[in-house]
């Protein structure tokens, strides 16, 4: 096989496979460059950047189905598992979801923006742009499946953030935020290309189902030095994920972060780039831990590209073009696809103990705020424990019960959907507030249920539903992780699931007290004698309709929560198969 | 109507609706919206009490069936199988009663609630929808649901409109309740995914009792699953692609498949750090009970929680919520997890033991009217998790549950008993603060020249409370305390021993508050005869305390057919898979035991532990009733 022809199948497989699958990401980049263009051409410079992002937005929403975006819950078989662009990045059920979220909440976001009156209009073209651009590397994030662009991806998405965090020019904590913000993530991001480097050094690849086969064949005559390597450079990756997810001991920027930046900013923070982050977490786990089958990549390449070529394409990419493919092939015919024992209980006791940690510090640390963007902050740190708890089981059941496995996925990515709601309507209530108490402090809330009944009761479904009591929906998602929790401990038998279960439990337990003392001091404090005088609410009624608009979904999504179920299934079945 | 799962979810869900109604009333006429509060939970009342007079509605209460009844059921949540599914029994149907009786009462004891009477009202229905659901609830994850329900009405109902201490108290009950369901919660996962539907030994009699299967008329088991399964609707099609698969197990959350499972499956078997998942659901769902109870250690919000909670929602808090923790004893710890119940029994007994004397200390040492009834309520529900104990069948004793089924009977009559008597305590001490603003024991005096009908109502109440005979308290009491003898003499000691507590007690409080020549403490001009509104609550929970007094049978009617059953099932089962463990010590079984005969009691009792074998077979032969003893070699 010449260079040329290796050319020709590239370019083809990119043109005729890739770039379809990849619509919605070229959607946005389009919408960028306009929205760049708004404010340098006199021409243009007229239109409200607000519509053209939004317009970008929906049409990036409705592109992948041709504008139904429903028929994801009907179609999950259209979503077997492709390897776009040769291998960097992956599509799947998973993918489309993922893309989904961030683009819905992307657009609720937008709205948010317009609505609240923190930043003016040439602002907020600034703003539409950096979102739209955070949200491409978020949505890259949720797809990669090669190591380098998981570093591409989490830059892309994290550069836009740090300006993003420091958009309240007025403010000196804004510009603290900002700097602290870069200066951890930089640093994050240069331990986690060594980590890669490090583990690309041992097994000669970046492509993470490669990597997966290698280890798999290398691990009975790993020596002791590359071992330690290897765990070197796995800790150092999960570095880098761990600051993104703001997991403990790498989240002492979210506090400070979320202290300067606005509660938009925040929201945004705290749902895209979690969520995407943890999407990145399940694919690294799943990358490294399972060897992908030959029966789905045969269908696949029948499919879409001559399997001989993938393979030597992959290998062309991994600088090894020595090596037979027929090594792969013997690993993953076997009975069980899991790889590595020892690997697996590594990566899952190693989660497990990042998320008990996080869980807990974030609930106790909590306590004391008397910000309510940093009570948030800190309440996100802890959610984003509860979220890290489906990950372990993921990788416990891999071995024995993929369809467990799938279904402990499912259960996150629904937390994700919910969390989306709670997050985003726990911050647009802090942000609508601010912009006519003139405060972020809790204290300053007291007695709002008087002045403003609906806001209030909409802010004490939310932070009761943060807290997962039922009948709302966080109940849901919390509900769902235990239950994957059990499954992985009755399917694999690892007493440490369970004890993350009752860490959960317990924690969900000491997240109350917070979360009700927000409630008490809008239900049951007296207001102050010194808030305007005025009569009526504090809010519009566009600005309360944005919040129900909201708020609505975190009771709906408890009563007919076998529709989000069904989606996240459809989602994340051929995830691992 | 004629299906009973729409009755169900009427009872259950019209106060919720009626909040919605109230929802949209201007706040600024409180006499509108107290008066359709209180007409919405008299149409629950009215409701529930049709249901258990026969022939008035098309679903009502059959006496004589001992299984749930009207269970029906609709799918919720096809992918966790969780479905939205109701029924009652003997043990459910008289606290549904209870409920809807207490809040009613209380309802009409709101009056003086004068603060926000709008959100009160809406948050006073919501809370009557939880309290419903939980009694009715069949599914493990609806009974949850309603159980967390109810938390968050009562938290506003104590911290807004509360004493001066109130949020500390509201935060207190919601904290420990929260933690017990948590434990809850991790019981309930657990049992779930060990659970399964097509397990050895889930046949097809088991899926009938657990209503998975409709039985019809004049059909065996094994011919209604067929129908079942060749009917291909909702669960039967799952069901017919994985009987013969183990590797895909049915899970499960209906309560009573999961009894069926525990009773006759080793599903919970499993081990998890040295334990079995029974034993430890057994242990997290007892916790989390516990703490609704309360029982000593839990217990420390109770008497938070009532001293600051306003009147009426004391009332309720008394009446109804403590009784969710026996209820859930009852139905879930025993029948899901019966082996750790039996291996626990011990443990058991002694914690109702430890809760009776140390509420009934505690009690003594009160100087706060409120606090004293609180502490009350902790001795008054030992006995309830004593008599649920009391597992004394063994093969000691030829696998005689009688003691255990009388012991069961007093819990459940005390529960009811309870709910009248701690009502009306908090009630009656209501009426007092209203007047005067303080409870402080210490200034009382009196009270007697001053309002005499107060005074006997008050003492009649007390008295019932103290468990004189004729009145309600008795009857749970004495059935506790008899069924104990045959379990552990020691314990059964002390707890007879705690009747003389209690009397000092109360005795007490007759004497430092209504009795003495004149009242000296402050408001003393307020002391005016209570108005008819405040009568007229009094009222019903007299009648019903003296009513149930002379004639338990009107209650025990209820609930007999269905402890039975229950019991007997569990017998049934000890003697399958603990052939041979001596339930009871040797000791307890001395030659000259006495007999008990309490003629209240189902007339199949019998006092006849001492003789000897050939007797007593021969002896239960002439009683048809006791056919599963007869069994015996």
């Amino acid at each position: 096989m010449n260079f040329n022809s290796l050319v020709d199948q590239a370019i083809d497989n990119t043109i005729c496979t890739s770039v379809p699958l990849f619509g919605p990401e070229l959607v946005i980049c389009v919408t960028i460059f306009v929205l760049l263009a708004t404010r340098v051409l006199p021409l243009v410079e007229k239109i409200d950047a607000f519509y053209l992002a939004l317009i970008g937005l929906f049409v990036a929403l409705c592109i992948p189905f041709g504008g139904q975006p429903w028929r994801m819950l009907a179609s999950s078989d259209e979503f077997a598992r492709v390897e776009i662009f040769s291998g960097m990045l992956v599509y799947d059920g998973f993918t489309v979801f993922m893309r989904g979220i961030l683009l819905v909440f992307a657009i609720l976001l937008l709205l948010l923006v317009r609505l609240s009156k923190v930043f003016d209009r040439r602002d907020g073209t600034d703003i539409y742009t950096l979102l739209l651009g955070a949200t491409l590397g978020l949505s890259l994030m949720a797809s990669a499946n090669h190591l380098l662009m998981i570093f591409l991806a989490v830059e892309m998405a994290s550069v836009p953030s740090y300006v993003l965090a420091g958009m309240r020019k007025d403010r000196r904590l804004s510009s603290e935020a900002a700097l602290k913000y870069s200066i951890y993530g930089a640093g994050t991001a240069g331990i986690m290309l060594y980590g890669i480097s490090l583990v690309a050094g041992v097994t000669n690849t970046l492509h993470l189902p490669t990597v997966a086969t290698r280890l798999a064949t290398m691990w009975p005559e790993l020596s002791v030095e590359q071992t330690y390597v290897l765990a070197l450079g796995g800790l150092m990756i999960m570095i880098g994920l761990a600051f993104k997810l703001s997991a403990v001991p790498f989240h002492f920027w979210c506090p400070d972060v979320f202290e300067g930046a606005s509660a938009e900013v925040n929201a945004f923070l705290s749902v895209a780039s979690k969520a995407a982050a943890l999407a990145l977490l399940v694919r690294v786990v799943i990358g490294v831990g399972v060897i992908p089958s030959t029966a789905d990549h045969s269908t696949v390449a029948l499919a879409h590209v001559p399997p001989a070529v993938e393979t030597t394409f992959l290998n062309v990419s991994d600088e090894q073009p020595g090596e037979p493919s027929n090594g792969i092939r013997g690993v993953a015919s076997g009975p069980s696809r899991a790889g590595p024992a020892g690997l697996r209980n590594f990566m899952g006791l190693l989660i497990a103990v990042i998320a008990a940690v996080t869980c807990t510090f974030g609930n106790l640390a909590a306590y004391g705020q008397r910000n309510i963007n940093r009570l948030l902050a800190y309440s996100t740190i802890a959610h984003a424990g509860y979220m890290m708890m489906a990950v372990p089981p993921v990788v416990a059941m891999t071995s024995q019960n993929i369809d467990g496995a799938e279904k402990a996925v499912a259960a996150l990515a629904m937390y994700m959907v919910i969390y989306l709601f709670m997050n985003l309507g726990a911050f647009s209530i802090v942000a609508i507030l601010r912009d006519q108490l003139g405060s972020e402090e809790i204290a300053d809330y007291a007695g709002l249920i008087r002045r403003s009944p609906g806001i209030s009761i909409c802010f004490a479904v939310i932070l009761f539903s943060l807290v997962g009591i039922p009948p709302l929906a966080g109940f849901i998602g919390k509900f769902a992780i235990f239950a994957a929790l059990v499954d992985g401990w009755k399917v694999s038998g690892h007493g440490y699931l369970m004890a993350l279960l009752i860490v959960g439990g317990i924690n969900t337990a000491v997240s109350l007290f917070y979360y009700l003392r927000v409630v008490r001091v809008i239900a049951i404090d007296p207001e102050p004698e010194n808030r305007r005088s005025s009569e009526g609410s504090l809010v519009s009624r566009v600005q309360f309709g944005y919040v129900l608009l909201v708020t609505i979904p975190v009771v709906f999504f408890f009563f007919q929560w076998d529709w989000l179920s069904q989606l996240a299934r459809a989602a994340t079945t051929h995830l691992l198969s | 109507m004629e299906n009973p799962l729409l009755l169900f979810s009427l009872i259950i869900f019209a106060p919720a609706l009626g909040a919605l109604v109230l929802a949209f009333v201007p706040k600024d006429k409180p006499d509108i919206i107290r008066l359709f509060t209180l007409f919405v939970t008299i149409l629950v009342l009215v409701l529930t009490i049709l249901m258990a007079i026969p022939g008035q509605l098309p679903v009502s209460f059959d006496l004589s069936v001992d299984t749930m009844q009207g269970a029906s059921q609709v799918s919720w949540i096809p992918t966790f199988n969780i479905d939205y599914f109701l029924g009652a029994d003997g043990i459910s149907f008289p606290l549904v009663i209870l409920t809807t009786l207490v809040t009613m009462l209380a309802m009409g004891a709101s009056w003086s609630i004068t603060k926000h009477v709008k959100g009160y009202c809406i948050l006073f229905l919501l809370l009557e929808t939880g309290m419903l659901g939980v009694f009715l609830a069949l599914d493990f994850f609806l009974f949850y649901v309603f159980w967390e329900v109810m938390l968050l009405p009562m938290y506003f109902l104590i911290g807004i409109w509360g004493g001066p201490r109130k949020e500390y108290a509201a935060i207190k009950f919601f904290l420990y309740t929260l933690f017990g369901s948590v434990l809850m919660l991790v019981a309930i996962l657990m049992l779930y995914f060990s659970s399964d539907l097509t397990a050895q030994g889930m046949e097809a009699e088991q899926l009938v009792a657990a209503k998975i299967v409709p039985l019809q008329e004049g059909s065996t088991p094994e011919l209604a699953l067929e129908a079942w399964i060749d009917a291909g609707k909702g669960l039967a099609v799952e069901y017919a692609e994985k009987m013969n698969d183990p590797a895909q197990p049915i899970h499960t959350f209906n309560i009573l498949a999961l009894q069926q499972m525990g009773q006759h499956t080793d599903l919970f078997g499993g081990q998890l750090w040295g334990c079995s998942i029974q034993c430890w659901a057994f242990v997290l769902l007892f916790i989390g009970f516990a703490i609704k109870i309360p029982v000593v250690p839990m217990h420390t919000w109770l008497p938070d929680a009532h001293v600051e909670a306003p009147t009426p929602i004391s009332m309720i808090l008394a009446g109804v919520l403590l009784k969710m923790g026996g209820y859930g004893i009852i139905r879930i710890c025993y029948p899901i997890c019966p082996e750790a119940g039996f291996e626990l029994r011990y443990w058991v007994c002694a914690i109702g033991v430890i809760s009776m004397v140390y509420g009934a200390f505690a009690a003594l040492a009160q100087k706060d009217f409120k606090r004293l009834v609180a502490y009350s309520s902790v001795s008054h529900m030992g006995y309830v998790v004593l008599g649920l104990g009391v597992w004394s069948a063994s093969a000691g004793n030829l696998y005689n549950s009688d003691y255990w089924n009388m012991g069961i009977q007093g819990a459940m009559f005390q529960m009811i008993a309870h709910g009248i008597s701690s009502a009306g305590m908090f009630f009656l001490v209501g009426v007092l603060y209203d007047r005067v603003h303080h409870r402080n024991l210490d200034e009382f005096g009196g009270i007697y020249g001053k309002m005499p009908l107060y005074t006997g109502l008050c003492i009649v109440i007390f008295f019932a409370a103290l468990g004189l005979p004729g009145l309600c308290g008795f009857i749970g009491e004495i059935f506790v305390v008899l069924s104990v003898w045959k379990f552990s003499t020691t314990l059964a000691v002390i707890s007879a021993a705690v009747v003389i507590l209690t009397a000092a007690y109360i005795l007490w409080v007759i004497q430092r508050v209504y009795l003495g020549a004149e009242y000296k403490g402050p408001h003393e001009e307020a002391l005016t005869p209570m108005n008819l509104r405040e009568v007229s609550i009094a009222i019903p929970l007299v009648v019903l305390a003296i009513l149930f007094g002379v004639f338990p049978g009107i209650l025990l009617q209820y609930m007999d057919p269905t402890i039975d059953r229950q019991v007997q099932e569990l017998v049934a089962w000890q003697k399958r898979e603990k052939p041979g463990e001596l339930g009871s010590t040797q000791s307890d079984r001395s030659p000259n035991d006495t007999a008990v005969s309490v003629g209240v009691s189902s007339p199949d009792q019998h006092p006849d532990l001492d003789m000897t074998d050939q007797q007593l077979s021969l002896f239960k032969r002439s009683s048809p009733d006791h056919q599963f003893i007869s069994e015996s070699p």
